[in-house]
């Protein structure tokens, strides 16, 4: 009973953790078509940002509670300079390509941040573990896990539930919505869709950067760290469907959940269950589990 | 006019006096995540050791300038990128950068690639740090050498901590990464502690992607199968990311943990490493090296220039220097003092032991290629907000490392020297 309830507990903060890492993936997706590959270096530029910031914060004495706070704002930071001078500067110049061609040019400027990330930071890891640890632990099902990582599921959840509250409960997530359905015709009836993308941009990139940012204090960030989030996240769109937001949350939950399991009971096939899964779901529904009606167009 | 034919002549010259170098190209990850924990201090430890023997600064028999009076010159590549792309570079250094030489290879990967291209170009080639024994196992070579002991030394050395650390261990577990390093370290793990205690039980084997960085579920794991042992070959952001998820859960004060990585670690995490975890450094390296006069030349010399300790993979790329360099100066001497061949280096190197920061190197497998030497564990401790190694034991060469013409699986199967 205790192994099942800690597949539960493991399941879920994993879950939590890919969500919200994958969130704005599928956000840029479905208002730009763009599979956005600079998704992994926001998230990574917010892991750096965080470990400095945080690191500096720490350093100079103030209180270690408020260091919360800080992965938050390098996450701001980083996501509101980096992410309008890459859609201002050349995605907006792409819009008309295929969408092929933009996720080509997306891959280019990842491997570009790579190197900037290196020039900036350098290849030594950074760590800043003292948030991680500050909160103590709780128990379940016999188990110590650390109260930080409740952080990382109300932080997926806040984003999850914030997210379609804009979309679903405001003027401008109506608007946007409008954009989604048509951008054209949006256009046309006076909806300013370039400013919309390059909010649209901005914002999943800031989710990117959170995810990075509060993933920080659990690992050693390292170059190359922004590499293995963007496989993972795809995957978690894919089976969900792109650019559908209830579509990444079971997307991340059937991720979270399945490799949970298969670490406690059956350990060998962890690698391949995920993209098992990944090939059931688009083997019987191509476009993912949530995919999005869409209206013909003659 | 004669300012001009001076520098006319000095230009003429230029180039017989670079041919006099010994150009080495130095192949070891620059960039991707093994930089920093290998790549970068393994290519400061290079250019310590060739500026030192440049300036005829290191100590006997090591003293005389460069190899044999001649000056190195080194040539760094990148080791990130796919294996091709390593041969390819291999055939650059080789073909169009005319080296005479190559000291490189982290992964065992491009070394397995590496050897046959270096025999098909007669290049003398020393892996300074990749760990599958395979290569001297299932090749034979006349040009290619390693002068750092395989992975069947961690893992054998690991599993006779284990057993004198603990005695009564009755179950292991292990969390290793999920390609050929983490597998073969693993199953010699396992062999070896099988051959040990024959009964014990393996109550589970991890095995997550490599960089997967969130460990969660698998600490968990650990933690619920309650193992006497944990043992994790881990390295980089891995390695650390393992110690900062299962550190606060107490996966090391639960059960002894064995990181036969971990000295990369203990500079970087210090105070991170809860008391009692145990470190390996791949041999004699780091808080294991000797007291000797090679250490102190090597350690002070390195901490002075780059104000940071040098781990296990400074230590093997020294090591490598001072092994060709041996080798090539007994070649030298035996060919009347002219530039030796890479035959003849081969020659002089294939068999040799020297000495190194590390102790003993003794090229003794192999068919005279492959080094062996002792190796040591310990455990951490605290003390005074200073990570330690204490209850340190040491293994000899011979107890560790299989004799010549046996392989490593047979030879751990078959009950290896207790």
């Amino acid at each position: 009973m205790n192994q099942l309830i800690s597949v539960g507990v493991d399941g879920v903060i994993y879950s939590a953790w890919l969500f919200t890492a994958a969130l704005g993936l599928t956000l840029v997706y479905g208002v730009m078509k763009i599979v956005n590959v600079t998704h992994g270096s926001f998230y990574a530029l917010g892991a750096y940002a965080a470990a400095s910031l945080t690191g500096a914060w720490l350093a100079a004495g103030y209180p270690p509670m408020l260091s919360y706070l800080v992965l938050l704002a390098a996450a701001l930071l980083v996501s509101v300079v980096v992410a309008p001078v890459i859609e201002r500067g050349i995605l907006r110049f792409m819009y008309a390509k295929d969408e092929v061609v933009i996720l080509l040019i997306t891959y280019a400027l990842f491997l570009v941040l790579e190197d900037v990330i290196k020039l900036v930071w350098g290849v030594n890891p950074y760590y800043i573990a003292q948030p991680y640890a500050l909160l103590g632990s709780f128990t379940v099902g016999g188990l110590a896990h650390p109260t930080y990582n409740l952080i990382l599921v109300v932080l997926a959840l806040v984003s999850g539930l914030g997210l379609t509250w804009l979309l679903r409960g405001t003027r401008v997530g109506k608007l946007l919505r409008a954009v989604i359905h048509d951008p054209e015709v949006s256009r046309a009836m006076g909806i300013n869709v370039n400013r919309y993308y390059l909010v649209t941009f901005t914002f999943g990139s800031m989710l990117a950067a959170l995810a990075g940012a509060f993933t920080a204090p659990t690992v050693s960030v390292v170059p190359g760290l922004g590499v293995e989030i963007i496989v993972l996240s795809f995957a978690v769109v894919v089976i969900g469907g792109l650019g559908s937001l209830p579509g990444a949350a079971l997307g991340a939950v059937i991720v979270g959940m399945v490799r949970s399991a298969s670490v406690h009971y059956w350990p060998e096939v962890e690698l391949f269950v995920i993209y098992f899964v990944m090939a059931m779901v688009l083997a019987f529904r191509p476009r993912g589990l949530f995919s999005l009606a869409e209206p013909r167009k003659i | 006019m004669r300012r001009m034919i001076v520098a006319l002549v000095a230009a003429a010259l230029a180039p017989a006096a670079a041919a006099q170098n010994v150009k080495i190209g130095v192949v070891t990850f620059l960039s991707g995540p093994a930089a920093s924990p290998f790549g970068v201090p393994a290519k400061n430890a290079a250019e310590f050791v060739a500026e030192a023997l440049n300036q005829g600064a290191a100590p006997k028999p090591y003293e005389k300038r460069g190899f044999g009076g001649a000056n190195l010159e080194l040539v760094f590549v990148d080791e990130a990128g796919s294996t091709t792309t390593q041969v390819t570079e291999f055939r650059n250094l080789v073909q169009r950068a005319n080296v005479d030489l190559v000291i490189g290879y982290v992964s065992s990967g491009n070394c397995l690639a590496i050897a046959p291209v270096a025999e098909e170009l007669k290049k003398l080639v020393n892996f300074f740090d990749c760990g599958t024994p395979r290569i001297f196992e299932d090749g034979k070579y006349n040009y290619v050498f390693r002068t750092s002991p395989t992975a069947t030394m961690d893992s054998v050395g690991a599993a006779l901590y284990v057993r004198d650390a603990k005695p009564g261990v009755k179950s292991i577990a292990g969390i290793n990464q999920n390609y050929a390093w983490g597998q073969d370290s693993w199953g010699d793990f396992e062999a070896a502690m099988k051959v040990l205690v024959p009964n014990v039980e393996v109550k589970t084997s991890q095995m997550p992607k490599l960089f997967a960085g969130q460990y969660n579920a698998e600490i968990s794991a650990l933690l619920s199968a309650k193992p006497d042992v944990i043992h994790s070959s881990f390295w980089n952001g891995d390695l650390e990311a393992l110690i900062l998820q299962a550190g606060p859960r107490g996966l090391m004060k639960q059960s002894l943990t064995i990181l036969t990585t971990g000295e990369t670690a203990m500079h970087k995490l210090g105070n991170q490493i809860p008391d009692g975890t145990v470190l390996g450094a791949r041999g004699p390296f780091g808080p294991y090296a000797p007291n000797n006069q090679y250490n102190k030349w090597f350690h002070g010399g390195f901490v002075g220039k780059y104000k940071e300790q040098p781990n296990y993979a400074s230590y093997q790329m020294a090591q490598a220097f001072l092994g060709v360099k041996a080798a090539w100066e007994k070649a030298q001497d035996a060919n009347g003092g002219k530039r030796p061949s890479a035959e003849q280096v081969g020659a002089a190197l294939k068999g040799s032991t020297f000495e190194g920061p590390g102790g003993t190197v003794r090229m003794a497998i192999g068919g005279g290629h492959q080094a062996i030497m002792e190796t040591a564990y310990g455990t951490t401790k605290l003390d005074k907000g200073k990570l330690t190694v204490v209850n340190v034991k040491r293994y000899p060469a011979e107890q560790v490392n299989p004799p010549e013409g046996i392989k490593s699986a047979d030879w751990i199967k078959n009950g290896f020297k207790k």
